[in-house]
């Protein structure tokens, strides 16, 4: 665990964003992630006071507050009715229901894991990332970026009607994934995200005309780098990805 | 710093570190019952309330509890032990040492959930381990406990009837 100076609750974004220019200081989210860390920081920035901990929506997009905790995503019904439950899906598994209380969406995306449930599903849908300093920007984009000193202050998913699903792979309940694959369709067009890879999460559009779910799975999969660690082999992750995007491609239609 | 807060339902003010947490916090304010288990944020050991919300203590500042209310053990007591008298007759609780922060959980899925199914019940407590017992008495002892109302309202009607029959 680390100490610090200095904790303030950050009273508008612009100060948040003065005090995170100091390479001493951390923005805290849930703090799930960063508390695992040793060392000293500066000053702990804490945007809870900002208003940022709410989902909304209009006719066109939904708004989710980076402040937002994994289980706010889990038992929304807006979100969760627009997208075929994709959302309680991808984050159900992780850990327990005390941890989805404290862990940030904001925290999730800002922090780009290569382990992220949360990035892979986000990705398979239409969501720009709102920065302070650098507008909004699509997460695909944020995702390749590097880390920066700006602020996600929001994440913005288009309600276009697309569908979509979610599939996870594990070694143990509530480890982190093996491989994580989340499938999105709007008429012909699919888009498909890999994380857990254990790179962090990419995605590919696909057309679907005329193929099969097994086609989609063989042409998607093959357009993603594998890695190995302790939890799985490359060669092993790859043909998880093949047989979950078929299984999700599915679940969402088989012809397309 | 100085932070002001209500911990089981007490007002009251703490002088902490900006890096403290709020595990070490309440433990500081005498709630021994939050225990400090993996400090991974996995195990649910030293799960508190947070404005009625449950929440891993070993993974909260105690600066973010300013202004806002705790819930330890020690502050649902009445509730607490007539649960783990479910849980002992079940044999569900062995060392004990994962039982404050299980049990605060359960009474948490017992405000929060309507009726939960016994996936509901074992997806709503997969953070909380346990190295003991396997959790099969644990969900027996869970399941006797929500149907303790119900089987009560049906001995209650039971004996109007019987009563109004009388």
């Amino acid at each position: 665990m680390f100490t610090a100076k200095e904790y303030v609750r950050a009273e508008s974004l612009e100060q948040a964003w003065s005090l995170n220019q100091k390479k001493s200081s951390a923005v805290v989210g849930g703090m799930m992630w960063l508390k695992m860390g040793d060392g000293r920081k500066g000053t702990i920035i804490d945007l809870s006071g900002l208003g940022l901990d709410t989902v909304q929506e209009d006719d066109r997009e939904f708004s989710i507050g980076a402040m937002c905790t994994l289980r706010q995503l889990e038992t929304h019904q807006g979100l969760n009715l627009a997208f075929d439950g994709v959302f309680r899906e991808c984050v159900r598994h992780i850990v327990g229901v005390q941890f989805r209380n404290g862990a940030t969406v904001g925290g999730s995306v800002f922090g780009r894991y290569g382990f992220s449930d949360v990035l892979t599903c986000l990705m398979a849908l239409e969501t720009e990332v709102e920065l302070y300093r650098g507008g909004r920007v699509p997460l695909e984009k944020f995702a390749a970026m590097p880390y920066d000193r700006d602020i996600l202050v929001r994440l913005w998913v288009k309600k276009d009607g697309r569908r979509a699903a979610y599939g996870s792979q594990r070694n143990t309940a509530t480890d982190f994934p093996v491989i994580a694959c989340a499938v999105s369709r709007l008429g012909d067009e699919w888009k498909v995200a890999v994380g857990a890879r254990p790179k962090r999460a990419e995605s590919i559009l696909l057309d679907g005309r005329g193929k099969t779910a097994g086609q989609l799975a063989e042409e998607a999969a093959k357009a993603f780098s594998y890695g190995s660690n302790l939890r799985a082999g490359a060669a092993y992750r790859a043909h998880l990805a093949q047989v979950y995007i078929r299984r999700l491609a599915e679940k969402l239609g088989e012809e397309s | 710093m100085e932070i002001n807060l209500t911990l089981n339902g007490r007002k009251i003010c703490g002088e902490i570190e900006a890096g403290t947490l709020l595990l070490d916090f309440v433990r500081s304010q005498g709630c021994y019952s939050v225990k400090r288990g993996c400090e991974t944020s996995n195990c649910g050991l030293c799960t508190v309330w947070l404005d009625g919300t449950p929440v891993l203590s070993c993974s909260v500042l105690a600066a973010r509890a300013d202004g806002r209310e705790v819930t330890t053990l020690e502050g649902v007591e009445k509730e607490a032990e007539a649960f783990g008298r479910f849980l002992a007759q079940e044999g569900a609780e062995q060392c004990g040492f994962c039982s404050p922060g299980f049990i605060m959980n359960v009474l948490a899925m017992e405000r929060e959930l309507e009726n939960p199914g016994e996936e509901e019940i074992l997806e709503y407590l997969s953070g909380n381990l346990c190295r003991c017992t396997g959790y099969a008495g644990q969900l027996r002892a869970i399941v006797k406990y929500l149907n303790r109302k119900k089987e009560g309202e049906v001995q209650g009607r039971g004996g109007e009837e019987s009563g109004a029959k009388g």
